[in-house]
């Protein structure tokens, strides 16, 4: 629990024993986090550590529960709602806060226009423009519509606009996460101009050697705790990976049922294509729970979708139980015996409008159907062992989804799932946003599916659920397979070194660009 | 239901009315208590069997615009649709009564073509919608005003009128009736119950409120989005189609001014109903009580003195307004228990 450096006489913004509960939720304990003129502080912390929450308290965008936060040495309270921006700190979401048919003058100058006699100064604006991108070395027209740009522009423009209102603090949320190699290499040259011109930058970011090469100090937080803030001398990315982790496997997960030997291949996928997939090989036995690693955006979801049907694959063949299966809708691979469970419940998985029975019974509406007509008998029933067999806990029948809890919603997407009687089951971020009580439910009923002989593969971007439940690890990196992990190899900072690019995969020697 | 009681604070519900349900028969109940004590022939069995009738064709392409609706689409063609099978039916039934002579063979083969002429409609819409991506209100927009100016076009800017021989066998279909209720009736009910079955018995009225309601969990779930929002359009183009076959013979004509914002008539009736515009919710019932209103203001205000038959539009566009806001109303405080 040591901050390095002390309580730094000149930080420019600096937090003292930040706390936060959403609800009765705490989510960060207590926090020290301070940042100087010209320096590049990082966040680090697996997902759901805490470190978005901590920036949002950092700008404004969130209050803090407890603790006080001092910028330019002085306690002040900051405005929410990205007023603080006034202020000269400047939050860079991770999804670009751009309006797309805006162009680049217009959006440097969004909310604080010039104007002449009342009417918008375009020329004045557009000349401020162009020399805010050119002390930038920017090469984008001030005329550009913001969506011709690419990602990388778009950020460089989110830099411009910060530029221009006199930023003093720069955030900047996983701002590597959307680009290329080369794209970094420029954004992290513009991110040295800032601090040399005494510009405080702080950025979270997953890549353990982005933050060695870039970063001053670094900040690793670990379930909402400061663990401990070091500059980035003392550090090598195993260290920093060791201090991510550091957290023993508690009996949340129930016990593994190792799959038979001789147990045979239900899925096998080899040299699979499709947008954000490059070339994925893999084969799941029957019993087994594949656990799939990686950073989010490392294109696991996108494996799954164009395995079942949800996108087209470009090549590559899939087959179940020796026979080909590739599906061009989701009906063939539910009807197939394979059904995959969104991570996104809210947009993707459930009608949050509608109430537990139609969402139950959405994907196998043809099973109740008698006649031609809708067995609503057949639908209650349906729901009535769902509920029982899945726990999920409502007021009555005829409350809507968008009102149960997150683990109930979750638990009823379960439920919808297994409905359509899957032999292979494709659980993304089963548990992502639910409480501890209800993730040990989930984990043992994925347990109970793999020994009964069903086939799972686990997506997840919580780490100890991948390692406390899966029989055999893949890691994902930029949409190709990083890394292959069997047995007593689980552990975290094996997966973290794959999934940040630190080692590359063991029987794959290619190198990815 | 052995749904266990937990889950956050209960909401005070019971003795509240719920205007989405029973909202608009209260109004129909309210306008039809207006109307009797405005002038008692209201009530009487001739204007009672007038406003039904008139109601029907409104009614009728209402019900299929309450899938569209439902399914998150919307049609702004079904008025020039309606025209344009008018004319094209009358014209082929002079063609046949000038080759074959006038028979109920005539009437028959203009009834088939209508059928083929509003399923074909449709299935364009919803193909536009569907595959080629483009937004429902522009493609029905556009072919709103392709089949107007056809319509125009074939009538060469005037009237196409049917043939006198085809005219008198074809006339009872809308005058006549069968135990007191005229044909026209007995189709809006037939459609409105087989409507209702649809929405809430089969899985293609699921397939409908899921599409609306969340487009993305639809094809999560399985479903085949696209053919289940183009059957929409076909169910609305046949609709059309079947209230075309009954208003041809009121008139034995069709002009540029058949069918002039029925397409907006239409939609009122389904919101008035309670279906919501942004889709994921249908009540047919609901639309077929819409429609019934809407044409009951029009006869009150014929019937009584107080406000000009002129005003009927401003009227209408009140309820409808007033009929928005009420639902809205109540959604909002079922929004505010969600958020505790």
């Amino acid at each position: 629990m040591s901050n390095a450096q002390g309580i730094a006489e000149q930080a420019v913004l600096s937090a003292h024993r930040i706390s936060k509960s959403f609800g009765e939720i705490p989510v960060l304990f207590s926090i020290d986090f301070d940042i100087k003129p010209g320096e590049v502080h990082a966040i680090i912390g697996e997902n759901g550590a805490g470190k978005s929450t901590l920036i949002k308290v950092l700008s404004g965008i969130e209050q803090p529960t407890s603790g006080t936060i001092h910028f330019d040495g002085k306690a002040v309270t900051l405005p929410p709602n990205g007023e603080a921006e006034a202020m000269g700190i400047v939050l860079i979401h991770q999804e670009l806060n751009l309006a797309e048919h805006l162009t680049v003058s217009d959006s440097i100058f969004l909310g604080r226009e010039i104007k002449k006699y009342g009417f918008l100064d375009l020329a004045e604006m557009r000349r401020r423009s162009a020399e805010v991108l050119d002390t930038l070395h920017v090469h984008v027209d001030p005329d550009a519509r913001i969506n011709t740009l690419s990602v990388a522009d778009k950020q460089m423009v989110e830099i411009a606009k910060a530029i221009s209102r006199d930023a003093r603090v720069l955030i900047m949320d996983e701002p590597t996460a959307v680009l290329s190699v080369g794209e970094t290499e420029t954004l992290f040259e513009q991110i040295r101009r800032l601090t040399a011109r005494g510009v405080a930058v702080i950025f979270i970011s997953h890549k353990l050697d982005e933050i060695m090469d870039l970063a001053d100090r670094v900040t690793v937080l670990r379930d909402g705790q400061l663990i401990a803030t070091v500059s980035t001398e003392a550090l090598t990315p195993d260290s920093i990976a060791q201090m991510m982790v550091g957290r023993e496997l508690s009996n949340l997960y129930p016990p593994k049922h190792e799959p038979d030997v001789d147990a045979p291949v239900v899925l096998s996928v080899r040299g699979l294509q499709a947008p954000g997939v490059n070339e994925i090989s893999f084969d799941l036995r029957r019993g087994e729970i594949l656990g799939f690693a990686g950073l989010i955006g490392s294109g696991r979801t996108a494996v799954a979708e164009a395995v079942v049907g949800l996108t087209h694959k470009t090549a590559g063949e899939v087959s179940m139980n020796g026979k080909a299966a590739d599906f061009s809708e989701v009906a063939k691979s539910v009807a197939a015996g394979l059904a995959y469970m969104t991570k996104d419940r809210k947009g993707r998985g459930l009608l949050l409008n509608m109430g537990l029975q139609p969402n139950l019974t959405l994907l196998t509406l043809k099973k109740h159907l008698k006649g031609g007509f809708l067995d609503q008998n057949s639908e209650a029933q349906a729901l009535e062992r769902a509920v029982r067999r899945f726990d999920i806990r409502a007021r009555d029948a005829s409350v809507r989804v968008g009102q149960l809890s997150g683990g109930n919603q979750q638990k009823l997407m379960l439920g919808k799932t297994m409905e359509s009687e899957p032999d292979i089951i494709i659980m993304d971020e089963p548990t992502r946003g639910i409480d501890v009580g209800t993730k040990q439910q989930i984990y043992h009923i994925i347990a109970a599916l793999a020994a009964e002989g069903k086939s799972i593969i686990l997506i997840s971007s919580e780490m100890q659920e991948v390692i406390g439940l899966s029989h055999r690890v893949l890691v994902m990196r930029e949409g190709r397979l990083a890394g292959k992990l069997e047995g007593a190899e689980i552990v975290e900072a094996e997966i973290m070194r794959y999934a940040a690019g630190i080692k590359q995969g063991g029987d794959d020697e290619r190198i990815s660009a | 239901m052995s749904v266990s009681a937990h889950e956050g604070a209960k909401p005070a519900r019971g003795l509240r009315i719920d205007f989405k349900t029973l909202g608009p028969l209260l109004a129909l109940i309210l306008l039809v208590i207006l109307g009797y004590l405005l002038n008692p022939l209201f009530l009487g069995e001739g204007n009672i069997t007038n406003i039904l009738t008139r109601s029907a064709f409104i009614g009728i392409i209402a019900v299929g615009a309450t899938f569209v609706i439902t399914a998150g689409g919307i049609d702004l063609s079904v008025g020039s649709m309606a025209a344009f099978i008018a004319g094209v039916m009358i014209i082929v039934m002079n063609w046949a009564v000038g080759a074959m002579g006038a028979s109920l063979w005539t009437v028959l083969f203009g009834i088939g073509c209508s059928l083929i002429l509003g399923v074909g409609a449709g299935f364009i819409n919803g193909f536009l919608t569907t595959k080629a991506k483009i937004e429902a209100f522009i493609v029905t927009l556009g072919t709103m005003g392709i089949y107007r100016s056809l319509v125009t076009y074939f009538a060469d800017g005037g009237t196409l009128s049917l043939a006198t021989g085809a005219r008198d066998i074809y006339r009872p279909v809308y005058y006549d009736s069968f135990l007191r209720i005229p044909y026209p009736v007995w189709v809006f009910i037939l459609v409105a119950i087989v409507g209702w079955v649809l929405m809430n018995r089969t899985a293609f009225g699921r397939y409908c409120m899921a599409i609306g309601s969340n487009e993305h969990v639809a094809r999560y779930s399985a479903i085949k989005v696209d053919r289940v929002k183009t059957a929409t359009y076909i169910l609305q183009g046949l609709c059309v189609s079947l209230a075309t076959i009954i208003y041809v013979p009121r008139l034995g004509s069709a002009s540029a001014a058949t069918g002039v914002l029925w397409e907006l008539e239409a939609i009122a009736a389904v919101i008035i109903g309670g279906t919501m515009l942004k889709g994921g919710f249908g009540r047919v019932g609901g639309t077929v009580i819409g429609a019934l209103i809407l044409t009951a203001i029009g006869n009150i205000l014929n019937l009584t003195e107080i406000i000009s038959n002129y005003l009927n539009g401003a009227v209408q566009g009140v309820i409808i307004v007033a009929a928005v806001y009420l639902q809205r109303g109540s959604l909002r405080t079922g929004r505010k228990k969600a958020a505790e």
